[in-house]
């Protein structure tokens, strides 16, 4: 019965999803303001029947109804409930059902934000999300249908993929999809503004607390999906440039781009042709994402079974959504003119020098992932693109771009005044020289040309972010939120340069066989295997090596990876054992039987890597923090051009 | 063609949970340098999107143990790659080679940097002309 | 037109671009040899049938022969074993095994119980004669032609569109197995 009622439910939500995008899109356009108003009924209606759908899925992974195909495929009776509920969003069918549950959530969100906004441009807002829905559940029913139902029933599951059964792997679609999602926010206040033809500044800054929440949430999903394939795949390495991982990271750094651009465009009324353009490129990249990741066109190593039926609906849906915004973009653009100037040494042109200098390291990174696929349709042959490509182009625009961060957070607007921050710039410069070549021949002694550079520049950029808000404490002025968001949300970026720099110099990784009571030194620290002993769980078995570590007399700790069994997939899967030491991460990998009582082990000694994650949570941080800013809830009420800015605050 | 692509990702499932542990640690450090970059570079054939350092399958380790024989007997790293790409073909290396057929890869990001220069270039330029007649307001409400 | 027109061309090329992407998805990872039109990779090797003759690849030179790699480890392999008996049976071609990374005794079970196709079965215990092949998933076939020239090649269990498709069409009209 449930799997029905969610199917029904699912087909209900398509209906009002199709209402929702007419009322929204039609209505404003024909003058028919009860036909704008109904949109939000028909929301409202949308997002209930797709939690309802998602209720119902839930009660049968948590009932264990095998009939369902969906459930019987990914989960088992012996599985914990925990991972009966996140079992959800462990394969296509389930995760497309999140990825629109949360676009409705969004909806919502945004239906009540912005209710001081002028009802028509709402919504169109909600209109161009509803079509964004209607073309997702539609996908969903007619070709990844979570409901369907096996005859006869199977016996019991067939179990949900080991390596997902995991705590971070629990909530991190979640938070990526929240922040692939949110985009969409971005991309709905950019059509309708489009649609509208109001293109002024106003929609810039209506836009921009969704935008830096959702980048706060992409950010922190992102982080997360490396932090879990650090420590759950074994591999003890922390981002692959993988199709799926640069599927996120893509939206990442356009979005990255377009809060910045929102800036400019919001307080000088600059770039607002580029800022359209951005949003829509976002919240594309986040849909061409999926289809990259869905398709089967690219490999990766983590990518969901390939079905090209679903490919080829993407991407007529992506046609559709893509090749419609940027059509509109192209009638509409050329209407945009601005007149605001500004100077070289202006804090606009670091704007721009940043736009330009993120879309070109998400131009390499898209160029690099769809490599194997351009090659392949200009008759080139086929190609491998790998870290050894991602690496070096990547940091080709990235270092200047740290670089003139640690100058531009200090020019003023419109005229720089750079002269007068000039002794701020170059004193954080020297202290970060000075500390960062102290950490590279001090702390580590060696490094390669590059470390001290890249050192130098992560901690110039904590630094320089430290002078406004140090020097508005000292004086009692006002420290907005969000000048202060943006000032944690860049010494994370100074922190994860300074942590990925330690850790791509001086990472220390061997793999060594030990038997019963030998020892191993590696990175200074020393192990003693102490022997393996059985372990068991609710639906594994496994054995787990203790080794006793070490680092010059001091006992640090005594660390236990193990391998599992899992009985259902008969997957093995290895469970790594992590310590940190003294700003150290040690990981080990327990390997193989190698015969008469020797075991393969991976030692990693990674410096700093920990920090990496904390530096996406300090700019999720200042992200959020500069989303709550006062000034944009302000700004609506006090907005002349909205209708319905007299009405009461709710 | 469908069961095959569902046997590929029952087989990358099974790949991606364990990881090759590869105790190989030859006598000369600089070898041993240079065959872990060397490994981390040719990609496994059989794998979605692995090196052959971090495949567990066998053909990975028989590579591994190809280029560990090769490095003994005294060959370059570029001979290694001219081995194994004319048996396996250019997919199998990671870092294309700068050829004609892999130049645009190589050249977009130098190409996009240029672009980006002179369009920014012009851009700031313009502005800058359009400065000339502003008056010059007050920047203390244009704080971020 | 205008540079606001961009952004829409790029991405209509984009579009070409996933189409043939998608077109081309279920051949993913079968990768184009480049052994073709290259002389065949010499081996000598243990004859499965008796390992303590030699099969010497230099044997086969001056006709046609199918090479086909194969395991009992290889579920694929056991799909592809009827259609490589009608090829034994056609007499069109020779067909020589390489037995990859196998057990001797297990490859000699498969053969009594299955039937044997081959010609000879040469053994690479090692798979170091796989490796010159550029063998990365067994099953594969290699079309080699009289002057020892790899003519094609062919990833997964041969089946019967291949076989009349892809191999006969390469053959001469009236070769024989030599």
């Amino acid at each position: 019965m449930l799997p029905e009622l969610g199917h029904f439910a699912l087909i209900l939500g398509l209906l009002l999803a199709g209402l929702q995008a007419f009322f929204g899109i039609a209505g404003p356009a024909r003058g028919r303001d009860r036909w704008s108003a109904a949109v939000t009924a028909a929301l409202a209606g949308q997002a209930v029947m797709v939690a309802t759908a998602v209720g119902c899925l839930i009660a049968c992974f948590v009932g264990n109804d095998f009939s369902v195909q969906y459930v019987a495929e990914n989960s088992n009776s012996a599985l914990p409930l925990f991972y009966r509920v996140t079992a959800l969003w462990g394969a296509h069918e389930g995760s497309l059902l999140l990825w629109i549950l949360l676009l409705g959530a969004w909806s919502v969100a945004v239906w009540f934000g912005s209710r001081r906004l002028p009802p028509r441009f709402s919504a169109r807002v909600l209109g161009v999300l509803g079509l964004v829905s209607f073309g997702f559940l539609l996908f969903t029913l007619a070709t990844s249908n979570p409901f369907l139902r096996l005859d006869p029933p199977a016996p019991d599951g067939r179990d949900l993929n080991p390596i997902l059964q995991d705590p971070g792997l629990a909530i991190h679609p979640p938070i990526l999809y929240t922040g692939y999602v949110g985009f969409a926010v971005a991309f709905a206040f950019a059509c309708a503004a489009m649609l509208e033809g109001r293109l002024d500044q106003t929609w810039a800054r209506w836009t921009r607390p969704w935008t830096t929440s959702a980048w706060a949430f992409l950010t922190c999903g992102i982080a997360l999906g490396s932090f879990w394939a650090y420590y759950e795949l074994g591999w003890g390495g922390f981002w692959f440039w993988d199709p799926v991982e640069n599927a996120s990271f893509m939206p990442w750094l356009v979005g990255t781009a377009l809060v910045h651009s929102l800036a400019a465009t919001d307080k000088r009324g600059l770039f607002k042709s580029w800022t359209l353009l951005l949003a829509i490129l976002t919240f594309s990249l986040s849909m061409l994402g999926t289809f990259l990741v869905r398709s089967g066109v690219l490999v990766s190593v983590h990518s969901f079974a390939a079905d090209p039926s679903r490919g080829i609906f993407i991407l007529a849906f992506l046609v559709l959504m893509i090749g419609g915004s940027l059509a509109l973009y192209a009638w509409r653009a050329p209407l945009l003119k601005s007149s605001a100037g500004f100077e070289l040494g202006a804090r606009e042109s670091f704007l721009l020098f940043n736009n330009v200098l993120l879309v070109i390291a998400a131009a390499t990174v898209f160029a690099g992932t769809l490599a194997p696929l351009i090659s392949d349709s200009l008759g080139l042959g086929t190609v491998s693109v790998g870290p050894p490509y991602f690496n070096p182009t990547f940091m080709l625009s990235m270092l200047p771009l740290a670089a003139l961060l640690c100058v531009g957070i200090h020019a003023n607007w419109k005229r720089g005044r750079l002269a007068d921050a000039q002794r701020t710039i170059l004193f954080t410069l020297l202290a970060a020289a000075v500390l960062g070549c102290g950490v590279t021949f001090g702390v580590y002694t060696h490094g390669k040309v590059l470390t001290p550079v890249a050192a130098t520049i992560g901690i110039w950029i904590i630094l320089s972010s430290l002078v406004e808000p140090l020097y508005r404490l000292r004086r009692h002025l006002s420290l907005p939120r969000a000048l202060l968001g943006m000032s944690i949300a860049h010494i994370g970026l100074g922190v994860a340069v300074l942590a990925l720099t330690t850790v791509q110099s001086f990472t220390v990784e061997r793999d060594v066989s030990l038997s019963l009571g030998e020892s191993a030194t590696v990175g200074g620290y020393t192990l003693r295997f102490d022997g393996v002993k059985p372990v068991e769980g609710p639906n594994f078995e496994g054995v787990g090596g203790t080794f006793t570590v070490s680092r010059g007399g001091r006992p640090v700790a005594v660390m236990v990876p193990q391998k599992r069994q899992f009985w259902v997939q008969h997957q093995v899967t290895s469970e790594t054992a992590i310590r940190l030491d003294r700003g150290n991460n040690l990981l080990l990998a327990l390997g193989e039987d190698l015969g008469a009582g020797r075991w393969s082990v991976r030692v990693q000694v990674r410096p700093l890597v920990s920090l990496v994650w904390l530096a996406a949570l300090i700019m999720a941080i200042g992200a959020a923090l500069a989303a709550s800013d006062r000034r944009y809830r302000a700004a609506r009420v006090s907005e002349p051009a909205a209708g319905a800015a007299t009405e009461p605050a709710a | 063609m469908r069961f095959r692509a569902s046997l590929l990702a029952v087989f990358l499932a099974g790949a991606a949970a364990v990881q090759a542990l590869d105790t190989t640690q030859l006598a000369d450090p600089a070898l041993q340098a240079r065959y872990v970059s060397l490994t981390h570079e040719l990609r496994c054939m059989q794998c979605q999107n692995e090196s052959i350092a971090d495949s567990p399958v066998d053909l990975a380790a028989d590579l591994r143990a190809q280029v560990r024989e090769q490095l003994l007997a005294g060959k370059s790293d570029e001979e290694i790659r001219n081995w194994m790409s004319a048996r396996y073909g250019e997919f199998i290396l990671f870092r294309p080679r700068f050829a004609p057929r892999t130049a645009w890869l190589w050249l977009a990001p130098l190409v996009l940097l240029v672009l980006g220069a002179a369009v920014s270039w012009r851009i700031v330029r313009q502005r800058g002309a359009l400065l000339a007649g502003d008056p010059d307001t007050p920047d203390e409400d244009l704080r971020p | 037109m205008n540079r606001f027109y961009l952004p829409i061309l790029t991405f209509a090329l984009l579009t070409v671009v996933l189409a043939v992407g998608i077109r081309h998805s279920p051949d993913k990872g079968i990768i184009v040899s480049p052994l073709l039109n290259k002389p065949a990779p010499q081996f000598a090797l243990p004859n499965l049938a008796d390992p303590a003759q030699v099969v010497d690849s230099r044997a086969f030179k001056g006709r046609w022969y199918l090479l086909n790699v194969w395991g009992t480890w290889c579920v694929e392999c056991r799909a592809e074993h009827a259609m490589l008996l009608k090829v034994r049976a056609s007499g069109r071609v020779a067909l020589i095994g390489l037995d990859w990374k196998d057990n001797d005794a297990d490859a000699q079970a498969w053969l009594a119980q299955l039937g044997n196709p081959y010609e000879i079965v040469a053994v690479d215990r090692t798979g170091r004669a796989a490796i010159d092949w550029g063998v990365y998933g067994a099953p594969e076939t290699f079309l080699v032609n009289p002057a020892g020239l790899v003519i094609y090649k062919h990833v997964g269990a041969l089946d019967e569109a291949t076989w009349s498709g892809e191999i006969l069409p390469r053959l001469p009209a009236a070769a024989g197995p030599g």
